[in-house]
């Protein structure tokens, strides 16, 4: 079972990469953008049938690693 | 006193740290993370470089490494733990610290003697020092940025846990004194019973007046106090 794990920073956190890419996106004449926020992307594939345990794993793997809670939130989607 | 310094992948402050200890007469000694025990410590030391190439986040993936729950283990029971620079990273990544360090808000690679104010001097890593004292460290850091959230901000005010806050000469602390954009000018942290702390500068690079000052030396003599 493939799942996709998308981190972000927390709407509060400030994004300086995020703020650049939007700048140099506005300097190359990209009309009508609002704002860019930068952020991480994971794509990981559990042994696993039941759909819920499998989900349970993978919010684990976020809560203790690949995700610091204190500045990033995350979603998880089955793909 | 007995100093253990964990050396991971890509570390690379851990043999100037080593120096620094063993000219204090520090019995020192180098701990491999893959280890599973660690030797009988007073000081256990989490040094500056790049461990795993900052993959993930700074020092995530030091922070899970096998020697870590020793670390954690000993820090709990008291024993002394300093982190500097990418040591901070892993401490706060580990939880033994609290809050994170982010991007510098300049967004680039900062290399430079900075001036610190030694805030918090009651404590076993800053009982040399003098209450305000200005001291010239170097930095070396791009994710230095310390951040954490108003509660824990609040803490460390009131238990009088923050120990170097980023000054200029003159000991003033504002934002053209504040290299990175940590919160407050904060440079360095101890935890709530004040054996461990975490700190961007490198006092390890000042000790000796030969190659820069020797305004780092009295953290380590401050530790044998």
């Amino acid at each position: 079972m493939k799942f996709s794990v998308t981190v972000t920073l927390k709407k509060d956190v400030l994004d300086p990469q995020g703020k650049v890419v939007e700048n140099t996106l506005v300097n190359m004449g990209m009309n009508n953008l609002k704002s860019v926020r930068q952020g991480k992307y994971f794509q990981i594939e559990v042994d696993e049938k039941d759909q819920t345990t499998a989900e349970a794993k993978i919010k684990e793997m976020c809560n203790k690693l690949l995700v610091n809670l204190i500045i990033e939130d995350f979603k998880i989607s089955k793909i | 006193m007995k100093s253990s310094v964990i050396v991971f992948p890509g570390s690379n402050c851990d043999r100037d740290i080593a120096v620094a200890l063993e000219k204090l007469q520090f019995k020192n000694q180098m701990v491999w993370h893959k280890e599973t025990r660690l030797p009988k410590s007073d000081l256990i030391v989490l040094p500056g470089g790049f461990s795993y190439g900052d993959y993930l986040r700074s020092g995530a993936i030091a922070g899970k490494s096998l020697i870590i729950d020793e670390v954690i283990k000993s820090a709990n029971s008291g024993c002394l733990v300093l982190g500097i620079c990418n040591g901070f990273q892993i401490l706060t990544e580990t939880g033994l610290l609290k809050g994170t360090l982010l991007r510098n808000k300049n967004l680039k690679f900062i290399n430079k003697d900075v001036h610190i104010k030694v805030i918090n001097n009651n404590t076993r890593f800053s009982n040399k020092y003098k209450k305000n004292q200005v001291l010239k460290i170097n930095i070396a850091h791009n994710e230095g940025n310390y951040f954490t959230d108003s509660k824990h901000l609040e803490e460390l005010n009131k238990d009088n846990l923050i120990a170097f806050k980023y000054t200029d000469e003159k000991g003033n602390i504002n934002n053209e004194s504040n290299p990175n954009g940590s919160l407050k000018n904060i440079a360095g942290i101890l935890n709530a019973k004040k054996n461990i702390l975490g700190m961007m500068p490198h006092p390890e690079r000042m000790i000796d007046e030969m190659i820069s000052n020797k305004d780092g030396i009295n953290l380590f003599s401050s530790l044998l106090n």
